[in-house]
């Protein structure tokens, strides 16, 4: 049989493979020649074999026959064996196999070699994959290798005995007293492995940690060497010596000098020095001012000394190293609660950064910006940060929407400001802003009550722009719905008023319900705007064919909604005007859906109005609430489109009631209320009262209003007015009166007084001034 | 800590892995390929840490070789950059020739210089002793 071929001509020929399966193929011969080679218990090559498995193993092909052999190299006598054996060890095994128990005695053995080499070989291999019971078995071995004099030993038995409390934590007490001379060392290494493990036990148990903080001097006194000391050509690195001991010893100060105020005193000085002396031309130095700045952050050190820390974050931010940058701005976000007006000054750099080219920076800049808003820079962020979503990566964008969302609702200075910052989010990133965003936008807008008209009509200009951002959409059709009479009517006092006509509005829903780019949801609102409108526009046959024609869609929502609407047009007419109002204001809850507070101005208790049970304050609500039932109308539907509920208004001693007719026993009174929000609708309460001695029956009260005005009549309470100034009919009349004239109404009623039916037209014109104006 | 070390070429391919955490075998397939495209992809002017799932990597480009470092988020990244040199420079002193032949010395080294995922050692000369001496006696 001839000699196997060595580790490298293996590498070469592998190299040659021009493709997958050619190098597969030569894989598998090669695997086949080693394992014969195995089975026959070849002791001179078995190492090569095993060094060939190695790398094989590691371009991905199975290689567990050859963990037996490890262990067979493995108690073998000669250097190289036990070398490559280790090796594969530590490569192929780990915990989970039961092959690695049987290497627990050889590692005994080896433990105690008499050569270094192999000792530290057993040490490193150990601390590789030991597991808890190898662990427990060997820890007194390795401990006493910590206190023996050979600096070799003693820094991988240092490392080992990392690995032996991580598996089995109990043990950490027996280390305690080797502990004790380990940074009295010279040697680095030695040094370095034990700042290590002093390190692993004060993270794991607070009483090492309360032990080890007597060592704070000692290892001041070695950082203290360590920089002053001259050129050392042992350990050094472009001019530092010793650098990543340096760090070490920093970090390790970090977690003593935490929350302890003595500690963080003596500290004090030598971090000032290496703050100050480190030479910050090559990464090297920021490397260890990085570590530094790191270490002053969180202990609790002197203001002087954290205003340095963050002018050297300042100084970094405006280095030409990307990488410098990326970790000043990852430490700036670390320290902007604490330290907020130091990292304030530096706001312009950070700004700045979001125009990096580089993913990670921008992506660390904007999430500082944000952290950075408040009320005084808003304006001047606020601009930076659109400009930012106008350009950045997709994956930015619903992170710094909803940022921008936030800040906006904290500091906005004023509400058109507000309106005009989450207009130009919806439209350049409308299709990344989150869910829940639409229904918050809809409760702003509500609540910026002067602000709808221009609002309105932002949102109709932006429609006819662009309607494929979903929620963009949603938010522009709940509008026009709500506010359509505002558009049409031209009124807007903060902008120039467009010409709209009721027709162009309804174009343009109707657009949305038929074109591809609306969701179901969208389709949804749009239908439901174009229904509100039915009340506030004239045009009232197109909205209801409109209507009349979803009745037959094929998707379910929108056709329950058709028939629902096409039932207001034709069975509850008289419904219809109240259920369609507009909406008060609504209040932020924490939930979902927008349970209504209602808003009153004079009045102070609020009636909150659960979407199923409106309050049965008068009899229009009872009816009403029947309608639901009757209808069967969704919740969400009732609440958020409709607007359902009961307005309290305001109290009513500011307009004084009025008789308005009264003849043969019928006397009608007038009672005032001023509605809110929209100041030009006047709300009259009717009560009719009987003073002959029967009932009036089948009463019927009918108004009319000159044309320049708008009459909704709700239902009355009863039409049964009770004899003898018994009980009341009331009725609750809206007038709307933009144009603020004189209130005149011609009224009929209509009753049957002991069988026979009465008759009569009056006029009212003896309206009080504060009604109409 | 340190989470593994990579060795990549341009193509893709793994010339050296270590672990220092259990991975395993089929899922480190998949891992190397990610890790790798994830820093192929990257442009010069692109800072060298990366944000992957829970931990950072640091690479570095030599030539037609990538290194890559996974640590956990506590580590200082700029160190675990010199590391990288460090480790660079100490191949050179040794290998007269092309690394990539004598994969089993390269791991010997790297676990002079970094056990169980912390530096042992950083000195070039003393890192290399205990390899000259096995040179030594693999000859003799």
């Amino acid at each position: 049989m001839p000699a196997p071929i060595r580790l490298r001509e293996l590498i070469r020929t592998i190299r040659t493979a021009r493709t997958q399966a050619e190098e597969r193929e030569m894989i598998q011969k090669e695997c086949a020649a080693i394992r014969s080679s195995f089975r026959e218990e070849d002791n001179t090559y078995r190492c090569r074999n095993v060094a060939k498995l190695l790398y094989m193993h590691m371009l991905g092909y199975p290689a567990h026959f050859g963990q037996l052999e490890c262990l067979k190299l493995i108690a073998s006598q000669k250097f190289t064996d036990k070398r490559i054996g280790y090796l594969g060890a530590m490569l192929l095994l780990d915990e989970r196999q039961d092959v690695h128990l049987l290497m627990t005695n050889c590692i005994k053995n080896d433990l105690n070699h008499s050569t270094q080499y192999v000792q530290g070989l057993a040490l490193c291999t150990l601390g590789c994959m030991g597991s808890s019971e190898m662990c427990r078995d060997l820890a007194g071995e390795v401990e006493k290798l910590l206190k023996t004099s050979n600096s070799y030993l003693r820094k991988k038995a240092a490392l080992c005995a990392v690995h032996v409390i991580r598996k089995v934590p109990e043990l950490m007490e027996m280390f305690l007293p080797a502990t004790k001379n380990l940074l009295s060392e010279k040697n680095h290494g030695v040094l370095h492995t034990s700042v290590v493990l002093l390190t692993e036990m004060c993270e794991r148990s607070p009483d090492m940690l309360a032990h080890f903080r007597k060592l704070v001097p000692q290892l001041v006194r070695i950082l203290k060497n360590l920089i002053m000391s001259g050129y050392s050509p042992e350990h050094d690195v472009s001019g530092i010596s010793d650098p990543f001991l340096q760090v070490r010893i920093l970090r390790l100060l970090r977690i003593l000098g935490k929350s302890d105020d003595d500690s963080s005193e003596a500290m004090n000085d030598i971090l000032a020095q290496v703050a100050t002396n480190t030479e910050t031309s090559k990464n090297v130095g920021n490397a260890i001012l990085y570590e530094t700045v790191l270490t002053i952050m969180d202990i609790k050190s002197e203001s002087g000394l954290r205003v340095l820390a963050i002018n050297i974050l300042g100084r970094f931010l405006l280095n030409n190293d990307k990488n410098i940058r990326y970790v000043a701005l990852t430490s700036l976000l670390k320290t902007v609660q604490t330290d907020h007006n130091a990292v304030q000054r530096h706001r312009s750099t950070i700004v700045d950064c979001l125009k990096d080219l580089d993913v990670s920076i921008k992506r660390r800049a904007m999430e500082l910006s944000f952290a950075l808003v408040n009320g005084n820079n808003i304006r001047g962020m606020m601009k930076e940060l659109l400009y930012f979503l106008d350009s950045c990566d997709p994956e930015f964008k619903a992170d710094c929407a909803s940022g921008v969302f936030l800040a906006a609702e904290k500091y906005a200075p004023s509400k058109r400001w507000h309106i005009d910052t989450i207009m130009r989010v919806l439209t350049t990133a409308g299709s990344y802003v989150r869910d829940d965003s639409v229904p918050n936008l809809i409760q702003l807008i509500t609540n910026s009550v002067e602000m709808h008209a221009y609002t309105v009509q932002r949102l109709y200009k932006a429609l006819l722009d662009d309607i494929s951002q979903q929620p963009l959409v949603q938010v522009a059709s709940w509008c026009i719905g709500e506010y359509g009479d505002l558009l049409v009517s031209g009124q807007c006092e903060e902008e120039e008023p467009i010409q709209v006509t009721e027709d162009e509005v309804l174009d343009v829903l109707e657009g949305l319900l038929v074109s591809n780019l609306s969701t179901p949801v969208t389709r949804g609102y749009s239908l439901t705007a174009i229904m509100k409108l039915s009340t506030r526009f004239s045009s009232v046959n197109r909205i209801k064919k409109v209507v009349s024609i979803y009745g037959s869609s094929i998707d379910v929502e929108l056709q329950q909604r058709a028939v629902e609407y096409n039932a207001l047009f034709k069975k509850y007419d008289h419904m219809r005007p109240a259920l369609l109002e507009r909406m008060p204001i609504m209040e932020k809850t924490s939930s979902n859906g927008p349970t209504e507070i209602v808003q009153t101005n004079g009045e102070t208790e609020p009636s909150i109005v659960e979407p199923k049970h409106p309050p049965p304050v008068t009899q229009p609500a009872n009816q009403v609430r029947a309608l639901l039932i009757a209808l069967g109308l969704s919740l969400l539907n009732i609440v958020c489109m409709y607007g359902l509920f009961l307005i309290n208004h305001e109290s009513l001693s500011t307009i004084p009631p009025m008789i308005a007719y009264n003849k043969n026993g019928l006397k009608i009174d007038f009672t005032f209320e001023r509605a809110n929000p929209n100041p030009n609708i006047a709300v009259i309460t009717i009560h009719a009262s009987n003073s002959t001695d029967a009932d009036m029956t089948e009463f019927v009260f009918q108004a009319a209003v000159p044309k320049t005005f708008q009459l909704q009549l709700l239902s009355p309470s009863s039409n049964v007015v009770p004899a003898l100034n018994q009980g009341t009919v009331t009725q609750v009349i809206r007038v709307l009166n933009p144009q603020k004239q004189q209130l005149r109404m011609r009224i009929k009623l209509t009753y049957t007084l002991k069988g026979s039916p009465v008759q009569d037209l009056s006029e009212v014109n003896n309206f009080p001034p504060q009604s109409w104006q | 800590m340190i989470k593994f070390i990579l060795m990549v070429n341009r193509q893709g391919q793994t010339r050296l892995s270590r672990y220092y955490t259990p991975v395993e075998l089929n899922r480190r397939a998949t891992l190397e390929a990610d890790v790798v495209r994830c820093c192929l992809s990257r442009k010069k002017d692109q800072c060298s840490f990366v944000e992957y799932k829970d931990y950072k990597l640091v690479y570095r480009q030599y030539a037609a070789l990538y290194i890559v470092v996974g640590v956990t988020d506590s580590e200082n990244e700029l160190s675990v950059y010199e590391l990288v040199h460090n480790f660079v420079e100490v191949l050179d002193k040794y290998f007269s020739r092309v690394i990539m032949f004598n994969l089993d010395r390269v791991h010997v080294i790297l676990d002079e210089m970094i056990q169980n995922g912390h530096i042992v050692e950083t000195n070039k000369s003393r890192i290399l002793a205990p390899l000259t001496a096995l040179d030594k006696m693999a000859d003799g």
